[in-house]
């Protein structure tokens, strides 16, 4: 079978609106009665549900066109109204027609010769400025009309016209029928529509007001079978049958020439349906529900908002060949590794072409079926055919395989798959990396890879996409790969390094550790390390030079450790780090230069040695330091947090001082001789101070606490010191005084009148009244300090909870505000119309990713040329 | 009258001459009506005899680089 394609440029799109003829001549079958199917269960000729308009049931042709069911697209039906209702959507543009055009001959209520002008400007405006400029001009236009009285055209005097939300017009509080808009509104010629933005050609204002209303095909209002036999029938559906109804009862009044007031009610039910037809979600209208109260979803709702058509079936693709489930950490894997379950592995598969060369590989696949790994799932015949691959079969399909057919094999070791955690807020977000099929059911990834996705492993879920394409892959691998992400865009540095247990292990090599070469050999192999020459031959080998067996013999670099006391040029602390031709002279590796996004010395060995030896690196180092504690022991105990006695003594005096000046504070303040800041209350005066007064307080017993816990380097003191986790203010809060509770800035002052609980005295401002909390967490807190604790804590849960929300909303504002602007080749921001946003990207036209802090380093640049000379 | 003072975090303006204009919308392959706009009446051209069409070159103290330029089209609201 040959397709021909027929080639069709679209030049351009002209919208309007169905009218009457139209919709009849369209339409397949004239609607007559609300019944939907015969005692038999057969659709009812002229029925909702009438053959001639479309098929959803299989087996059946359509009584229209003979097509089967997915051929048939479906044919309009049309319902004649016996009375024209508004369209409600319409509504504005009726009432602005209304009010602009006059009420007897139906011209626009402006001279002929300013009509005249006007066609002129808009169409200059039109063509200069566009569409835009037009519509604000017609509209600046019908509000000067407002106060028209008189025609110019007939002299006829104008009535004032009112709305009535959501559809009923008044002219002087006399009711304006939709028959007597429609009349109006037929008057108005097709030159004096042009002035109001209507081309009439396409959209005679008349057609707003519904004579006939179109009945959708039925495949746009499938009926669904229930497992109990009984049909359940679309919304939309229901809703029609409630205005077919309406409707014939309309007809039988007003042939029988029923009261006027009757046909009226009946007349407005209509108009209600047909309005929650089109929107069952006007402003003034209770919505149409069904009886289970909940409210039926009609036209506006389908396409409309979140769940609708545009954004939940078009802009939201779905995707085959992806996975996801719970991730768990997995130090040994490479940084662009990803570890997939077994079970998904023979699920997700790879499309590979036969050609001569690959026959027998594939053929394996074929063989081994799709039970068992590593086997296959399908094949595709080259005329697109899809054959499973099953035990009964797999002969006939392995005689047929030849050059051209397609083997959906299964996923293996070495396969790129792109891997992503949502939120995906930047572009770290989605990764490239390469398939590790592991055992077990979760996915598994290197520890220092969770920076950029922000994942934890607290239950957190990952997804995986199989791209199916060479080109698809080819690109994943180029420009996604984890190794291309390493620096980022953001900030310049590198978004992944190590942590925790990393740290840690690196700060204490690095710092005192020394090992036999029997151990180190042993703790580099761990690390994945295989060339020991640059390891001196001697008995004991200190931590720096374990260290340094990773870093290149021509690196050289000088940076701050956490240790460092003045992070300033010429730093002398004994912990600066130098690094001199490949050796660690001098200094503690810790957070601030294996941390993620800290330090340049990732940032510089990216630079030097290429992204694949800066993650290579990260990987080793990694493991270094892991196993470095796996040697030498560590763990944190609750005891790393106690204090000797004078210690103890030494914070209580502090507090007990804060407090008494605090007592002193508040008696100068009820005597009156507190002296007021500039700008404050008294009352403020002293809020500032009390607190000033706690806070250092604080400090002076976190550097108590800093004082006597570092004598002892307990494990719990290095991970803080090392910067891999806790800070010494989390220490001095576990081990002395958690200290004052802010809530929104301020000590705590809600709760009671004139109290925060009621075991206080009222205005009682004592710290211990206002949510100071003197004890720490291990000695516990007594309840108004628990109590005090909890209101923060909760306070910072809501506050969590609230910005989450927000924050997503805003990024979605922005990401679709900015999804089309790109860098152009002239270093120029534009938009998707080529016009200019930024005339030099970042004002400096600089790749921070590629560049040293947002700058160009050009002398290190010409050091480095004049060492290649 | 005496010389209105611009604030100190208006940056400066200046008219581009017909033949500066010609260059600069040459230099980007655009049209007038893909540099970003700025209204006749914004205050900040208030010392400038700009009309529709023109275009004015904005010096901006930039933290990136110092200082850049940009260039607004003139267009009446």
């Amino acid at each position: 079978m040959s397709e021909e394609y027929i080639y069709k440029q679209v030049r351009s799109i002209v919208f309007g609106m169905l009218n009457p003829r139209q919709i009849k001549k369209m339409s397949a079958v004239k609607v007559v009665t609300p019944e939907l199917y015969d005692k038999e269960g057969y659709p009812v000729d002229g029925g909702l549900m009438d053959l001639k308009m479309g098929v959803i049931d299989p087996g059946l042709r359509c009584k229209t066109c003979g097509s089967k069911l997915k051929e048939c697209p479906g044919h309009f039906g049309y319902i004649e109204l016996a009375r024209p209702v508004i369209h409600i959507n319409f509504v504005s543009l009726i009432f602005n027609l209304l009010k602009s055009t006059c009420r007897d001959c139906g011209r626009i209520l402006l001279p002929q010769a300013k009509a005249e002008k006007l066609k002129e400007r808009l169409d200059a405006a039109g063509k200069d400025v566009g569409p835009e400029a037009r519509r604000k001009l017609i509209k600046s236009m019908m509000t000067s009309l407002k106060t028209t009285n008189k025609c110019p055209h007939c002299k006829a005097r104008q009535q004032k016209i009112t709305i009535e939300k959501p559809s009923t017009f008044f002219e002087n509080d006399k009711r304006l029928t939709a028959i007597e808009t429609r009349a109006r509104l037929e008057r108005l010629s097709d030159d004096d529509c042009e002035l109001f933005g209507i081309n009439a050609k396409t959209m005679r204002p008349e057609w707003a007001v519904l004579t006939i209303l179109p009945i959708p095909p039925l495949t746009m209002r499938p009926s669904i079978t229930l497992e109990s036999g009984e049909r359940s029938e679309d919304d939309l559906t229901h809703k029609l049958g409630d205005i077919v109804r309406i409707n014939q009862r309309l007809f039988e009044n007003i042939n029988a020439g029923a009261p006027e007031i009757i046909i009226e009610d009946l007349w407005d039910l209509l108009k209600y349906h047909v309005t929650t037809y089109f929107n069952n979600e006007v402003a003034q209208l209770p919505p149409a529900r069904h009886r289970s109260g909940q409210p039926l979803k009609t036209l506006t709702e389908r396409i409309k908002s979140k769940e609708g058509r545009i954004r939940y079936n078009l802009a939201g693709k779905r995707t085959n060949f992806s996975a996801r489930t719970v991730i768990s950490p997995d130090p040994m894997l490479r940084l662009n590794e990803v570890g997939v379950p077994f079970v998904m592995a023979t699920k997700l598969t790879v499309p590979e072409r036969v050609t001569s060369w690959n026959m027998d590989y594939l053929k394996k696949f074929v063989t081994t079926g799709p039970k068992k790994y590593p086997g296959a799932n399908y094949i595709i015949r080259p005329d697109g055919r899809k054959k499973k691959i099953t035990d009964e079969t797999k002969e006939q399909l392995l005689e047929e395989l030849q050059p051209g057919f397609i083997v959906e094999r299964h996923l293996m070791d070495g396969d790129i798959a792109i891997y992503n955690r949502q939120p995906s807020l930047h572009r770290m977000s989605m990764m490239c990396h390469r398939v590790r099929v592991l055992p077990g059911r979760t996915f598994r990834m290197n520890p220092s890879v969770c920076n950029p996705y922000n994942a934890d492993f607290d239950g957190d879920e990952m997804n995986l996409h199989i791209p199916q394409t060479e080109e698809a892959r080819a690109e994943a691998e180029v420009i996604m790969d984890v190794h291309m992400q390493l620096i980022s865009p953001g900030y310049g540095l590198s978004v992944m390094g190590c942590i925790h247990d990393s740290i840690s292990g690196n700060f204490l090599l690095t710092k005192e550790l020394s090992f036999s070469r029997k151990d180190a050999v042993k703790i580099l192999l761990s690390a994945g390390v295989d060339d020991f020459s640059k390891l001196p031959n001697k008995e004991m080998i200190n931590g720096k030079e374990i260290f340094s067996v990773l870093i290149p013999d021509d690196f050289s670099y000088s940076g701050h450790s956490n240790l460092c006391k003045k992070k300033v040029e010429g730093c002398e602390d004994p912990a600066h780090v130098i690094i001199e031709k490949g050796k660690l002279r001098q200094g503690v590796i810790d957070g601030a230069n294996l941390g993620k996004g800290s330090g340049w010395m990732l940032r510089d060995l990216h630079q030097k040695y290429g992204e694949e030896f800066a993650a290579d690196f990260i990987s080793k180092v990694s493991k270094l330091g892991i196993n470095v504690l796996l040697n030498h022991g560590f763990s944190a105990a609750i005891s790393d947090t106690d204090l000797p006695e004078v210690a103890k003594q030494k914070i209580k005096q502090v507090i007990d001082e804060a407090h008494i000046l605090v007592a002193d504070l508040i008696k100068s303040y009820e005597e009156e001789t507190l002296e007021t800041f500039p700008g404050k209350t008294r009352k403020e005066t002293l809020e500032l101070k009390i607190l000033e007064t706690l806070n250092k307080a604080r400090n002076k017993s976190i550097s108590i606490v800093t004082e006597y816990s570092t004598k002892r380097d307990t494990d719990t003191i290095i991970m803080a010191k090392s910067g891999a986790r806790g800070s010494l203010l989390q220490l001095a809060q576990i081990a002395a005084t958690v200290g004052q509770q802010a809530l929104r800035g301020r000590r705590v002052d809600i709760g009671f009148t004139g109290r925060t609980l009621p075991y206080f005295q009222k205005n009682d401002l004592m710290p211990k009244a206002r949510g100071f909390i003197s004890d720490g967490y291990k000695a516990g807190m007594s309840p108004s300090e628990f109590f005090f604790q909890a209101m923060t804590g909760r306070d910072s849960l809501m506050d969590t909870a609230l910005r989450t929300p927000k924050s997503g909303y805003l990024y979605r504002r922005l990401s679709n505000a900015m999804q089309d602007l790109k860098v152009d080749y002239d270093n120029t921001v534009r938009d998707a119309s080529n016009k200019i946003i930024q005339f030099n990207y970042g004002e400096d036209g600089v790749d921070v990713s590629k560049s040293v802090g947002g700058k160009i380093d050009v002398r290190k640049i010409i050091r480095a040329a004049l060492e290649v000379m | 009258m005496a010389e209105k003072k611009q604030h100190i975090l208006v940056p400066a303006h200046k008219k581009l001459s017909e033949k500066e204009k010609e260059e600069l919308l040459k230099k980007y392959n655009i049209t007038l009506k893909d540099l970003p706009k700025i209204l006749a009446k914004d205050p900040a051209l208030a010392e400038l005899d700009v009309k529709e069409g023109d275009v004015v070159k904005i010096l901006r103290k930039s933290r990136t680089a110092g200082e850049s330029s940009y260039y607004r089209g003139v267009v009446n609201g």
